[in-house]
């Protein structure tokens, strides 16, 4: 460990959370900018739809469209009236769907969400015993078996694993993955019958989004575990005649399970990408889907807004988790 | 164990037989049995990648509506007890019933399948100009009879496909991969070196980049190449985008070993002999790194390629007519396709087999680098 200026927790969360605010203004700057390479912008896409059916509009009125959406303004202008409006919650209007942005993400926030805390939690939930396992029955076949499927699981890329699951129940249990509620559920409002359903039904395409974060913590907390398990204090529990699951459990396991802390961090944006290109194979209606599609058709407010709202998710959960650790793990105070 | 001095400058007594790093490297590696074998199969790939159009056995860009999402064939390599392989013609019907395209093997006319046939042309290795190829047909084209693997909707050979395919997405991950060494060797030797503002800015700007979910960044940038570019064009963009990311590791790995190398005796002894920043970075320090930076390397190219077969996947990255994993598995985007036409998914298999080798592989070059880590 260096040797580092030592911080108090106040001067740390002040320093963590400036880094964070000053990263979330460049990710606004870059989905904004992002959004505006294409050349032509959405009312040049609106217009030449339009000439294909025949409604050819007016050079007037195309100038008007341009007007009425800031078009003509120079860049500068429009990112600050954009980010003046994004930070009071009002991203400005989708063109395409023809409604307001913010009420559009909040319908599909829910469940972006849901897949993606589902998706930690599973990972977090399996990670422990299949880690706790593998290293206190080392070299058993389990241990091999577990090792192995989660080699695969970090090599294959999670929309590959997602479409081998969508082909395999599809093909064999005539299932649609991408199907998230129940028929009687489909055109419900959201209750708490709705919620477990959509839960449920979740519950695949979280796996498949968990299986690569697991397999690296599976990894992380058995090396973690072998490593205190040959510590003389352990040793000498067990000559002791205390029960091997009850040390492990008591002493070990707590040393090693910083990595579960320490990694949310790098795992939010790994998670949140995930989300999305899952969502997109299996067609499940969250944000990724919406962006996707928002991307496609120039619809550049809705598109700059969800690029926005997703690197906050990211920046702001990965904040939580450093200053969790830093209250947790003073040491973590002290580097960097 | 073997004596060594910490800059290997100094040579051990004689008597004592001494390894050099290199050879410890290689000793390390080839214990590791599964990455061995993955080095193998990552070789046949890269062979793959060599002689695309030599496997190919039909023009894979030849589109034929007579032949249109034929299933997969198979061959028959007995013909009344003789080895003899072969293919039995095919008729095209409708069923009656579902009204559906479906191909009848007819038994009457058999088509010899023959090593070395000739084909369609195209430069070997890009240069020279032949039109032999492993596998063929006698008698009919091999476009309109050949179909190891079935064929896509527009009846074009889809293992002749998934061989030009891989040979783009893997050239398009090393290509991808050369530039992200560069941009990280660059910003992570300089890092580590300077230290102090240069570290600070250069080490905020990685943390900003890695801090914004990759996929939809790229899909954003993606997104934005005209749809007027050329194929080159598109090529080269959808390799920097995919790089744009990769590169952040390889700098901070960097800057972490030549922050506890820079301290060594030696970068002091070449400080006094007069040598400037730019050569005791490049010539003393970079290759001390050298296993870390292979190593890193590949392990960064599979997910290069997965990279570039997400993005065609989603239609955003390469776009036909360029033939890549990425854009043969786009086909199977629609739940029909994946049904129906379940052939159309083979692509996924080489594309998760390639990477897998990788990440062995570079697991194994990772652990013979960094033993104690």
């Amino acid at each position: 460990m260096r040797a580092g200026k030592s911080r108090s927790l106040g001067n740390f969360i002040l320093y963590r959370t400036s880094i964070s605010v000053v990263t979330i203004f460049a990710a606004s700057v870059i989905s904004f900018i992002i959004i505006q390479l294409p050349p032509g912008d959405f009312v040049s896409s609106y217009v030449a739809q339009l000439s294909q059916t025949g409604a050819i509009g007016s050079t007037e009125s195309i100038e008007q469209l341009r007007r009425d959406y800031g078009l003509d303004q120079p860049m500068v202008v429009r990112y600050l009236r954009w980010a003046a409006g994004a930070i009071r919650g009002d991203f400005g209007m989708s063109l395409q769907w023809n409604r307001e942005v913010s009420g559009l993400i909040g319908e599909y926030m829910g469940l972006t969400l849901m897949l993606a805390v589902l998706g930690l939690l599973l990972a977090w939930g399996l990670a422990l015993p299949i880690g706790l396992y593998n290293a206190m029955y080392r070299g058993s076949m389990g241990d091999y078996a577990f090792s192995a499927f989660g080699m695969i699981g970090i090599a294959v890329p999670n929309f590959l694993l997602a479409l081998f699951a969508l082909f395999i129940g599809f093909r064999y249990f005539n299932a649609d993955l991408g199907a998230i509620h129940s028929p009687r559920y489909v055109d419900a409002p959201w209750s708490v019958g709705r919620f477990f359903d959509a839960l449920w039904h979740m519950l695949v395409p979280a796996l498949i989004l968990a299986l690569a974060i697991m397999s690296r913590l599976v990894r992380v907390l058995r090396a973690n575990l072998l490593d205190e398990m040959s510590r003389p204090y352990v040793v000498t529990a067990r000559a002791k005649g205390m029960r091997e699951l009850t040390l492990v459990l008591k002493y070990p396991l707590r040393l090693a399970l910083n990595p579960f802390v320490s990694t949310i961090g790098l795992t939010l944006p790994t998670l949140i990408s995930g989300s999305i290109i899952v969502s997109m194979v299996l067609n499940i209606p969250t944000l990724g889907p919406l962006l996707l599609q928002a991307l496609q058709g120039q619809d550049m407010f809705l598109a700059s807004a969800i690029l926005l709202i997703l690197s906050t998710l990211a920046v702001v959960g990965t904040l939580l988790s450093d200053l969790l650790l830093s209250w947790i793990d003073p040491r973590i105070r002290l580097e960097s | 164990m073997v004596p060594q001095t910490d800059n290997g400058n100094e040579m051990p007594p004689a008597t004592l037989p001494v390894l050099s790093p290199g050879a410890l490297f290689r000793r390390r590696f080839l214990r590791h049995r599964l990455a061995v074998v993955s080095a193998i199969v990552v070789a046949l790939f890269y062979l793959v990648v060599a002689f695309a159009d030599f496997l190919a056995y039909s023009d894979p860009t030849a589109s034929n509506s007579q032949r249109a999402l034929v299933p997969p064939q198979p061959i028959h390599f007995f013909d009344d007890g003789r080895f003899a392989p072969h293919v039995h013609g095919l008729e095209r019907t409708r069923n009656p019933e579902t009204y559906g395209l479906e191909y009848v093997a007819d038994e009457a006319q058999t088509i010899p399948v023959v090593f070395f046939a000739r084909g369609y042309e195209y430069r070997l290795l890009g240069l020279i100009p032949a039109d032999r190829h492993l596998l063929g047909t006698e008698g009919a084209p091999a476009e309109t009879s050949l179909f190891l693997l079935g064929a896509d909707e527009q009846g074009r050979d889809l293992f002749s496909r998934i061989a030009l395919a891989i040979r783009t997405s893997l050239l398009i991950g090393l290509a991808a991969v050369a530039v992200s060494i560069a941009a990280g060797i660059f910003f992570g030797t300089i890092s580590g070196f300077y230290g102090g503002m240069v570290d600070l800015f250069i080490q905020r700007a990685i943390e900003i980049l890695r801090s914004i979910p990759t996929i939809p960044l790229w899909m954003g940038l993606a997104a934005a190449i005209p749809p007027t570019w050329g194929i080159t064009l598109v090529y080269f963009t959808v390799t920097l985008i995919i790089a744009l990311v990769g590169w952040t590791q390889l700098a901070r790995e960097l800057r972490g070993r030549i922050m506890s190398l820079r301290g060594e005796d030696f970068v002091v002894a070449a400080e006094l002999s007069g040598a400037g920043p730019g050569r005791i970075m490049f010539v003393h320090l970079l290759p001390q790194t050298t296993s870390h930076i292979i190593a890193t390397t590949t392990l960064a190219i599979p997910a290069m390629i997965a990279s570039e077969t997400a993005l065609g996947f989603l239609g955003l990255g390469l776009r036909p007519p360029a033939i890549s994993l990425g854009v043969l598995l786009s086909t199977a985007q629609s739940l029909q396709n994946v049904a129906l036409y379940s052939w159309m998914l083979i692509p996924a298999i080489p594309t998760a087999i390639v990477i897998i080798a990788f990440n062995f592989l570079g697991d194994g070059l990772r652990d013979a680098a960094d033993p104690g880590g």
